[in-house]
This record gives structure tokens, C-alpha cells and sequence, in this order.
């Protein structure tokens, strides 16, 4: 469980460096920044919070386990490249005019200036999460 | 003054968690009672004296783009009175003073996104608050701590999370369209019909989101198992409100006045509506629990709201904001019957429940009227909004789907009737104490709940004349 966890964070903080380098890539570095801080550190520290609850599982059973989810993933590889292949022969995507919107005002602007209420909702989000993970991990019922 | 609608519930919020012991013990509970009366109140005078006119003292601070028509009006005070029957429930019902706190922090939280997902005019902010509604809800299902309510949790929130990514996709797609996320915005990139191939993409990515959300039939996996595992007064919440504002509403308002949607999908919608109605309506008749006969029952009632979305005329969107007020009434009641039930014998199951009618007299009575207004009796309150829809659907030339969805009502009708006789008019097994043992906040709920249920019937006229005449502005 708990290096199932931990990999799972891992996961979460590349992804989140993946999709920033991405964002970087698509001229926005501000929105790059803003993912890279709020997921690598802010969600991981809950994660992390969330894993120093939880109790460790056996030898053995890691073993049965690791056993069992390469039986179960066997057949996914070509279960990939028969499905790769026929898309490449019969999707075809229909034509999107992807004309860019019009350069809009600057993002410090926007998050500072124009949405506070999502500005808002983040933060009760996150408090959400707080209670979430004190109500269901911490708190012992006598 | 309609930014104190999320600023009201935050401030309680911060106040109730600031380190002092008689904030917790004592007065939580009637403080946030009162928020909620005050929030029940608050529509009804609105009538009387539209208060949205006087100044907004907190709002000045914050660049809050909120707005209010009649439809939000009526989703507040559906909001109000769900969370305040929840709260009296939840009062006599959970078990420690402990979780009893943790319910009304979460309670506060549900409260701010869903005021605020009614309110908004922006369609990244409806997201975001259709979030915290939802994170709130998880929490809330599996507050007990037990296994089957942890997973009834854990189907909800990847369900969810698929939700999630198709409306963020098509929030995406929207943007890509319009430049813009304000429904004013995208409505108008609607009506120039430029790029239509990619704007209906985004709705029907949307629509697959909020599908999920409602939890209609075929993505209807996580609602049994979280209605009827969750203690009870969550299930008030839930079953009554929380998944009908961040599924329903946001149908309701997105199809009727920002997306301008095509006959397919209209069609698409109907028939998911359809299914639900008379599969949800076949399962219930399997369950031996009350709490998962309802949950089911919940299911095949969205159905009939989605019907009405999918038809998609004017007298169609006016039943389906009826039904949802009628269903948060109704849904609501049962389920705190069930909890009477739960009180006295520890059990919802109708194996061990029978023949309770002279024990429990204000539960029988009006777990008969909640049964009968949804099985749609006249001249109870679901009987008005069901004709609607149903009328509706015959004016437009939908006859199949109108005498499905009549014919299901008398499925609705059966299998809350058997339920009815065994639990409350058979012969009962067992003698009992004659002493209730009810306390006098859930017999208070049940009965507030069913005079509103006899109330909107009655009062039918009065409140027709006053939606049509409103809800004429709204739809586009």
C-alpha cells in the first residue's frame, strides 16, 4: 500500500513537471509555474500526509502482488498496437478551424484582477481537502 | 448582497474552526441553522422585496460575476431547506459530538459550492465550484469510516474524476471557440455558428460529464452504494440536492439559456432519460433495503428531468424545474423516514420492518404522502410536475416516450405501494414499546417536508403563474 502510494506521488509530480515543461513549450510560462508550485508542492504534501497514516503490507504478499499485475497486463501491449493500428486505417479527424483566440489580457492580470471567485475556489478546495484527509485519516473515534 | 451567499457560509466556517472549545460544543449547530433559515427565508421575501437591489457591502472587496434569475432562486431554496432538514437529521442521528462537527464544516463547504455553482455566470467558476461540491461529498459519504460506504466513496470519486475530465476538455474546447468563459460569451459564439463541428464536440463531451454526474442508468454504478451506505442525514443531502445541483442544474441552465443544442443531442438525452426511468424503476422493485429502493428510485426520477431537458421546449424546462424542486422535497422526506426507521429498529431492511403504522404515526403518515406524491397522486406536488413533462413531451410530438414515462409512474406507483404495506399497514411481528422514541428534530423535518409536498400541490396555480412568467426570460 504505502509504496504503491509513494509511487503514485511520484507519478503525480512528474506529470505535473511533464505538463508545466508542456505549458512552458506552449508560450504560457506563467500558468507553467502556477501548475509546477501548486501540484509538485502543494498536493504532494497532502499526499504525503495522507501516507504517514497508512500501515505497511507483508514480503509476501508484495511478491503475490507483483505476480498477479503482470499476469493482468500481459495481453495490454497488444491489445495497444492492434488498437494503434486501426485507428491509423479508419479514424479520420474532422477538420477544426483552431483559429487562437486573441491575445487576452496578461495572466497576472486575470488571476489577480478578474477571477477572484475561482481564485476563491481554489483555496476552499483546498481546505476541503484538509478536512477531507483530518476527517478520514487522522481522527481516531473512541 | 448575493456574494454573502458564499461569503456567509465561509465566514461561519473560519469562525466555528478557530481554536475555542464552546464554538465546537455548543453553539456550531444553531449557528449554522440559522445561516440555513436565513437562507430558506432569504427567496421567499425576494417576492415581496427583491433584495438583490440593496447594496453589497461584502461583495465590494471581491470581483464576484454573479447573477440571479428565478431558476437560481428556486435551487436556493431547494439548497436551504435539504441542508437544514440534513443538519436536524444529522443532529439525532450521528453518533459523537466529534463527527457531529466534522458534518457541519463539510455541510458548510457543500453550501458554498453549491450557492455558488447556482449563482455563477462563468463556466470555469461552475466547474470549480461543482468540485468542491463534489470533494465535500466524498468526504461526507464515508464519514463513518465503514467499508461499504469507503467504497461507495471510492466509485463516486473516479466517476466523478472522469466527469471532471470530460467537462474540463470541453471548458477547453469552449474557450478554444468563444475566447470567452462567461455564458454570455459562449452563447454568442453559439449563435454566430462559426465552428460548429468543434462547439458541438464540447457539448457532447460536457453532456457525457454531466451524465455521470446525475448518475443516470448506464453510469448509475456508485449511486446505490453511496445513498444507502453513508449515514442517513448525508444521504438527505446527497440524494436530495448535492448530485441533482452539480448534475441537473447545470443541465438545466447550460441547455436552457447558453448552449444551443442540436436535435441529436436532444434525442441523445431522451433517450438516456427513458432508460433510466424504467430501469432504475425495476431495480427498485428487487430491493429489500428501503434506503437502496430510494437511491434507485432517485435514479429513475432524474430520468424524468432529463427527459424533460432532452424535449427541450419552454413547458418542458418549466416541469423539469418543478420536478427537481418537488424531488429535493420529496427525496428528502423518504429519506428521513427511513431514518425514523433506523432510530427505532437499527435496520431499513423491510424483511424485519413490519406493521409500524400505529407505532410510528408521523412517519407513517408521511412517508404516505412523500410515497403517493412520488408515485404521482394527485393533488400531490410530483403529480403536477409529472403531467407537465408529460404534456410537454405529447405537444411535441413525442407520444413513445410520454406514454413510457406515464406507464413507468405506475411502476413508481407498485413498488412504493408494497413497500408502504409491508412497513407500515401489515400485522406487526413483533410488539414494541408504544413509546416513538422519534426525537422532535426528524419528526419536525417529516413534517415540514410534507406540508411543503401537499403545500406546492395545493398552492399549484399560484406557483405555475409565477414560474412561467419568469422562467420566459431565462430560456433562450
Amino acid at each position: 500500500m504505502t509504496i504503491r502510494l509513494i509511487r503514485s506521488i511520484v507519478g503525480l509530480a512528474l506529470t505535473s513537471a511533464i505538463l508545466s515543461v508542456i505549458m512552458y513549450r506552449l508560450n504560457s510560462p506563467l500558468a507553467a509555474v502556477f501548475e509546477l508550485s501548486v501540484c509538485s508542492g502543494l498536493i504532494s504534501v497532502i499526499f504525503i500526509t495522507t501516507v504517514s497514516f497508512t500501515q505497511r503490507i507483508s514480503k509476501e504478499r508484495l511478491l503475490i502482488r507483483r505476480r498477479e499485475r503482470l499476469a493482468r497486463f500481459l495481453y495490454l501491449p497488444f491489445i495497444i498496437i492492434v488498437a494503434g493500428v486501426l485507428l491509423m486505417q479508419y479514424l479520420k479527424i474532422p477538420q477544426f478551424d483552431l483559429s487562437v483566440p486573441a491575445k487576452g489580457p496578461d495572466v497576472r492580470r486575470v488571476l489577480w484582477n478578474l477571477r477572484h471567485l475561482d481564485l476563491l475556489g481554489q483555496v476552499i478546495i483546498l481546505l476541503a481537502g484538509v478536512f477531507g484527509v483530518v476527517i478520514l485519516f487522522k481522527e481516531t473515534d473512541k | 448582497m448575493l456574494s454573502s451567499f458564499i461569503l456567509a457560509p465561509l465566514i461561519l466556517l473560519l469562525i466555528l474552526n478557530l481554536p475555542f472549545e464552546f464554538l465546537r460544543k455548543q453553539i456550531a449547530f444553531w449557528l449554522t441553522l440559522s445561516l440555513l433559515l436565513n437562507q430558506i427565508l432569504l427567496p421567499v421575501i425576494h417576492f415581496w422585496l427583491p433584495w438583490s437591489i440593496y447594496p453589497d457591502p461584502l461583495g465590494r472587496f471581491f470581483a464576484f460575476k454573479l447573477s440571479l434569475d428565478m431558476l437560481s432562486l428556486i435551487m436556493l431554496f431547494s439548497i436551504a431547506v435539504v441542508a437544514f432538514v440534513s443538519l436536524l437529521v444529522a443532529k439525532s442521528t450521528l453518533a459523537t459530538e466529534r463527527r457531529k462537527f466534522n458534518f457541519i464544516n463539510l455541510l458548510l463547504i457543500s453550501l458554498i459550492g453549491m450557492n455558488t455553482t447556482v449563482l455563477a455566470t462563468d463556466i470555469f467558476s461552475l466547474y470549480v465550484f461543482m468540485e468542491i461540491t463534489a470533494v465535500a461529498a466524498f468526504v461526507l459519504i464515508a464519514i463513518e469510516k465503514n467499508q461499504f460506504a469507503v467504497e461507495g466513496t471510492f466509485k463516486y470519486l473516479i466517476l466523478s474524476i472522469i466527469a471532471s475530465i470530460f467537462i474540463l476538455t470541453s471548458i477547453a474546447l469552449l474557450i478554444l471557440a468563444s475566447g470567452d468563459t462567461s455564458f454570455k460569451g459562449i452563447y454568442a459564439a453559439f449563435s454566430s455558428n462559426f465552428n460548429t463541428t468543434l462547439l458541438n464536440f464540447a457539448v457532447g463531451l460536457f453532456l457525457c460529464g454531466l451524465l455521470i454526474k446525475c448518475g443516470v442508468v448506464p453510469f448509475h454504478g456508485w449511486v446505490p452504494d453511496a445513498y444507502s451506505e453513508a449515514p442517513i442525514a448525508v444521504s438527505v443531502l446527497l440524494a436530495g440536492i448535492v448530485t441533482k445541483v452539480s448534475g441537473i442544474y447545470v443541465m438545466l441552465r447550460l441547455f436552457s439559456s447558453v448552449f444551443v443544442m442540436g436535435e441529436s443531442f436532444g434525442n441523445a438525452i431522451m433517450f438516456i432519460g427513458i432508460i433510466s426511468i424504467v430501469l432504475a424503476a425495476l431495480a427498485a422493485f428487487r430491493q429489500n433495503e428501503i434506503k437502496r429502493m430510494l437511491a434507485y428510485s432517485s435514479i429513475s426520477q432524474v430520468g424524468y428531468i432529463a427527459l424533460a431537458v432532452g424535449c427541450a421546449t419552454p413547458l418542458a424546462y418549466l416541469g423539469a424545474v418543478l420536478h427537481f424542486f418537488n424531488h429535493a422535497i420529496f427525496k428528502s422526506l423518504l429519506f428521513v423516514n427511513s431514518a425514523s426507521l433506523e432510530k427505532k429498529f437499527g435496520s431499513t431492511d423491510t424483511a424485519i420492518i413490519t406493521g409500524l403504522g400505529n407505532q410510528l404515526p408521523v412517519t407513517s403518515v408521511t412517508s404516505l404522502v412523500g410515497l403517493l406524491s412520488t408515485a404521482g397522486i394527485p393533488p400531490l406536488s410530483v403529480f403536477w410536475s409529472k403531467l407537465i413533462i408529460i404534456i410537454a413531451l405529447f405537444n411535441s410530438g413525442r407520444f413513445a416516450y410520454g406514454s413510457i414515462a406515464l406507464l413507468a409512474s405506475v411502476l413508481t406507483l407498485a413498488y412504493f405501494l408494497t413497500l408502504e404495506r409491508n412497513v407500515f399497514f401489515m400485522k406487526p411481528e413483533m410488539t414494541m414499546d408504544t413509546e416513538d422514541g422519534i426525537p422532535f428534530s426528524i419528526k419536525f423535518s417529516e413534517i415540514l417536508l410534507a406540508v411543503i409536498t401537499i403545500g406546492v400541490g395545493l398552492g399549484l396555480p399560484f406557483i405555475l403563474n409565477a414560474l412561467t412568467s419568469q422562467l420566459k426570460d431565462i430560456i433562450h
